[in-house]
């Protein structure tokens, strides 16, 4: 088996309060794994160390074949991340902020033109290609957060709820968005709170205070809990 | 309105670091310029060149080891001396002639370059060297330093420090606080919600009063207990005064933040209302009678050098509050002025 | 073009689209240079004297006229009352009190010494201390018998005609680069933080020197545009051009850039905030512009201040400028300075590269 995330008893205590308790799973290279819990249970945190954001307090364990412990800097050449907040410049075009990201990861200009203009294109975006960031709405800096994301090509993406704030629509947009890049072979780890996101996923995992309650295919877990859908889910392991 | 005030008052005590920032800040500017920043020019480093070592020679430069205006550093020979000056090893150069102990001719070459302390070199090492310090004290002057009379610069800073911290404190602080919430969109929560909008500004303004006013309190007891700064126009005048100064600062951080819409914007503005205005347009070091009529007007409308010239009046001369009268009444104009400005600003955006 | 270029070009662009913060950069040495030479005049000229001659004889009355022939004194008022003298220094119109007693004269035909008593408004040091010494020197000749006191021929070096703002311009220029390398790079970073695009950053490979450096970079070209302009009004304006090379000035003013951008980074590296970021920068810049020897003279600080004003970019800076600008002095004399520069200008930049943490 293919495993491009392995992690065992990972765990990061900040003072006398555990955010992450002793957490172990691992994501198999190409699947949507779906990061789910209230807010607070966790994952934020969890994902920062898998991104080499934040030193783990304990555990071991591989990102795209680097230790999360040691490693940091090799696994951010192999990831691409769209946080929680809205973080490409907004006081740059479009065009620039692709250009500086695709930089910063080494691409060539040459590349780093044609990718742009592909990714674009396949939001259907490129009119306003030289457009400031920051006069666009919400759903489209979503949108282009995530292609900026993948811009590199990168084995694995971390998405950090993005699609916190924005209307269904463009969220099945975006979701279609994320599936087709799951089916070019790209790994996607995604945090979220809408269960019905959860349906979209492969695998999911639901934390609650620091640990992994429950692990498996969305099917098995309503099977398991004997609920109708993933909300139920939710809320019986929550209680 | 209070729950108002507990929330920022909890904001600014969760936030240890910055508090630690604002109280502790003010009262090491005070220690440090207290006792090292100086306007005054001593240790002039001061070379001889001689062709005669003689004993005149000798007895003159005793004299000049004496005092505590010079710093000796030795003797030169003549073809040197432009490269002392040049390279700032020498401040000035005294160049004693071949007959000096007949004549008493001597030659003054000073670094002109720094203004100040070629004239204080220069008016020292004549009062030195032509009938040495015996002479004066014989001739029976007697000088007195009213006011100062060991001559403390930090006399003159306490008051400039203070004129600073507070407009740092309430006008800077107070307007990237509020202007941040604007940022953040927090500020559209608070306006929606049943209390007066002009209450969430006032309620974000008295944790920083407070806060100035604690700082107002250890720089006074570190003026008089530490640095001997008189205070004798009485602690409840100074004090008076000085809350005015805090009003009004705070009037002026509200109309920042009125204008501006970015934290960046909001400190650039208040920096050059400030620092600016507070070094060279409040005397703190170049005195107000120096800047030539066309600009004399900003020093009479920037707030701190009113501020700092009360200031100085009631702690250092000890004049009563009689004294300080016009002082206080264009802090008070401009209070007026920008608190009106400010309230009926903040009352158009809203609509 | 490697990922720092791409990092430049970016500080660039955002620096060309904040309209504000660009106009101002590109106005403030501009306006300073225009303004605060005017301003900034410590220079002692005209100490205002206020006589009180209670003697009325021949003697006061030559003290009088010996100091109104003085050259640095001024509105020489007569008055006969103490009192009333004294409520002219308590409102400011006057700096120094002669006050000449009763029977001076006949005190002097008798043989001893007169009792002069001279009260300065201390309350400004500088002019107390200069105002008396000049009153001194105005009558010592009177006082003693008058033929002993010879005044030696004085030469003012590098600025003859002691003019103030060549003294002070320097220290203008180091003021303009230090607000400028000190403030714009730590407000950029600061926004980067509080709007979370360096969190961004920090998950790509890019290395902390990498970043560090396209922070410094820019705004080290930036403050040399500043002083350009500084140094073109001032010869402009008040036809001061440096005496010495260009070079070395040009030379001095990037290793000074390089230690205070280095330094502002290094603040916000270590702040959570603006609030807190920007009260530190200004205690510190208070610090580098009053304990440098920028504004008020070095030697005066006690020694111990001497020694902590060693780790001070200004400090150096300051020496090697006006020794440069006014005196024409090379970088070869000041070898020891512009050493303790680079020293200076290393450390802060490394301590900006280490504390900036990629992982927490």
């Amino acid at each position: 088996m293919d495993n491009i995330i392995e992690i065992r008893g990972l765990t990061k205590k900040f003072g006398n309060f555990t955010a992450v308790d002793g957490i172990s799973f691992s994501v198999e290279r190409g699947e949507i794994f779906g990061f789910l819990g209230a807010n607070g249970a966790g994952k934020t945190t969890a994902m920062r160390m898998l991104c080499g954001l934040s030193f783990p307090t304990a555990g071991s364990g591989k990102v795209a074949g680097y230790d999360v412990m040691t490693e940091g800097e090799q696994i951010k050449s192999h990831i691409g991340y769209m946080s929680q907040r809205f973080s490409l410049y907004e006081d740059l075009t479009v065009n620039e902020n692709m250009e500086l990201f695709g930089g910063i990861y080494g691409m060539k200009r040459g590349d780093i033109a044609d990718r742009s203009c592909q990714l674009l294109h396949e939001i259907s975006f490129s009119d306003h290609a030289d457009d400031l960031v920051g006069s666009l709405p919400l759903g489209w800096r979503q949108k282009l957060a995530f292609m900026v994301a993948t811009m590199h090509r990168p084995e694995i993406v971390f998405l950090d709820e993005p699609t916190g704030g924005v209307d269904p629509i463009t969220r099945r947009q975006f979701w279609d968005l994320i599936r087709a890049a799951a089916a070019r072979g790209t790994t996607i780890f995604v945090t979220t709170h809408y269960m019905d996101e959860a349906e979209y996923c492969s695998r999911i995992s639901i934390m609650v205070d620091g640990r992994i309650k429950a692990l498996d295919t969305p099917q098995a877990l309503m099977l398991q809990m004997d609920a109708k859908n993933m909300n139920e889910v939710f809320v019986k392991l929550c209680r | 309105m209070s729950s108002f005030i507990r929330k920022e008052m909890l904001h600014i005590l969760r936030d240890r670091r910055t508090l630690l920032v604002v109280l502790v800040i003010p009262l090491m500017l005070i220690m440090l310029f207290g006792f090292t920043v100086s306007t005054d020019v001593n240790n002039i480093k001061v070379m001889v060149c001689a062709p005669h070592r003689s004993y005149a020679v000798a007895e003159a430069v005793n004299r000049m080891t004496a005092s505590r205006y010079f710093e000796y550093k030795g003797f030169v020979d003549a073809g040197d001396i432009d490269q002392s000056l040049r390279t700032g090893k020498a401040a000035a150069v005294v160049v004693f002639a071949d007959d000096y102990d007949v004549s008493g001719k001597y030659q003054l070459l000073l670094d002109g370059a720094d203004v100040n302390t070629a004239r204080t070199s220069q008016a020292y090492l004549q009062s030195v060297l032509s009938t040495g310090n015996v002479a004066v004290k014989q001739s029976g002057i007697q000088t007195h330093m009213l006011f100062n009379p060991q001559m403390k610069s930090s006399f003159n800073f306490v008051p400039g420090i203070m004129g600073m911290i507070f407009l740092l404190i309430c006008a800077m602080m107070t307007s990237i606080s509020i202007v941040k919430e604007k940022e953040t969109g927090t500020m559209e929560v608070l306006l929606v919600s049943p209390v007066k909008p002009i209450y969430i500004i006032v309620s974000k303004m008295i944790p920083y009063l407070l806060l100035s006013f604690i700082d107002l309190v250890i720089i006074l007891v570190l003026a008089y207990f530490v640095l001997d700064v008189p205070l004798a126009g009485g602690v409840g005048n100074v004090v008076l005064v000085s809350v005015l100064y805090l009003v009004l600062a705070l009037a002026l951080g509200m109309m920042v933040s009125n204008v501006v819409e970015s934290q960046v914007a909001a400190l650039l503005i208040s920096a050059m209302v400030m620092i600016m205005p507070v070094i060279f347009f409040s005397g703190l070091l170049f005195p107000t009678e120096n800047i030539p009529w066309a600009l004399r007007w900003i020093s009479y409308v920037v707030p701190p050098r009113w501020y700092i010239d009360a200031m100085r009046k009631l702690m250092i001369e000890g004049v009563d509050l009689k004294g300080v009268l016009l002082e206080v009444g264009v802090l008070l104009a401009e209070t007026v002025v920008l608190m009106t400005a400010a309230v009926k600003k903040f009352n158009d955006r809203l609509e | 073009m490697s990922a720092l270029g791409f990092l430049i070009k970016k500080e660039f662009i955002q620096f060309r689209r904040n309209r504000f913060v660009s106009r101002l950069v590109f106005l403030l040495p501009i306006i300073v240079m225009l303004i605060v030479p005017l301003v900034a005049n410590m220079d002692v000229k005209g100490v205002n004297v206020a006589v009180v001659d209670m003697d009325r004889s021949g003697l006061s009355g030559r003290m009088v006229s010996h100091l109104e022939a003085s050259k640095q004194l001024r509105a020489r008022l007569v008055v006969t009352d103490y009192r009333q003298a004294y409520d002219l220094l308590e409102a400011g119109k006057v700096d120094v009190i002669v006050t000449i007693p009763e029977g001076c004269e006949q005190t002097q035909m008798l043989g001893r010494m007169p009792e002069i008593k001279i009260d300065a408004n201390a309350v400004n040091a500088t002019k107390s201390g200069l105002g008396s010494q000049y009153v001194i020197a105005s009558l010592t000749p009177l006082l003693t018998d008058g033929s002993a006191v010879l005044s030696p021929s004085v030469r003012y070096f590098y600025n003859e005609t002691l003019d103030y703002r060549f003294y002070m311009i320097p220290a203008f220029i180091i003021i303009i680069i230090m607000l400028i390398c000190c403030f714009i790079p730590a407000l950029n970073l600061v926004l980067e933080k509080e709007k979370g695009t360096i969190e961004q950053i920090n998950v790509t490979p890019v290395s902390r020197m990498e970043f560090t450096l396209s922070k410094l970079i820019p705004y080290w070209i930036i403050g040399m545009v500043a002083l350009t302009e500084a140094i073109l009004t001032a010869g402009l304006v008040y036809g001061l051009w440096p005496e010495g090379s260009l070079a070395s000035i040009y030379w001095a003013a990037l290793v000074f850039a390089l230690a205070m951008s280095g330094f502002a980074i290094a603040v916000v590296n270590i702040s959570d905030t603006m609030q807190q970021c920007i009260f530190v920068m200004f205690f510190f810049v208070m610090l580098f512009m009053l304990m440098s020897g920028l504004l008020t003279p070095l030697d005066s600080m006690p020694q111990w201040a001497q020694w902590l004003t060693v780790a001070f970019p200004p400090r150096w800076f300051v020496g090697i400028m006006r020794a440069v600008y006014l005196k024409g002095t090379t970088l070869a004399e000041l070898a020891p300075d512009f050493l303790a520069l680079a020293v200076v200008a290393t450390f802060f930049c490394i301590v900006a590269i280490v504390t900036y943490r990629k992982q927490k």
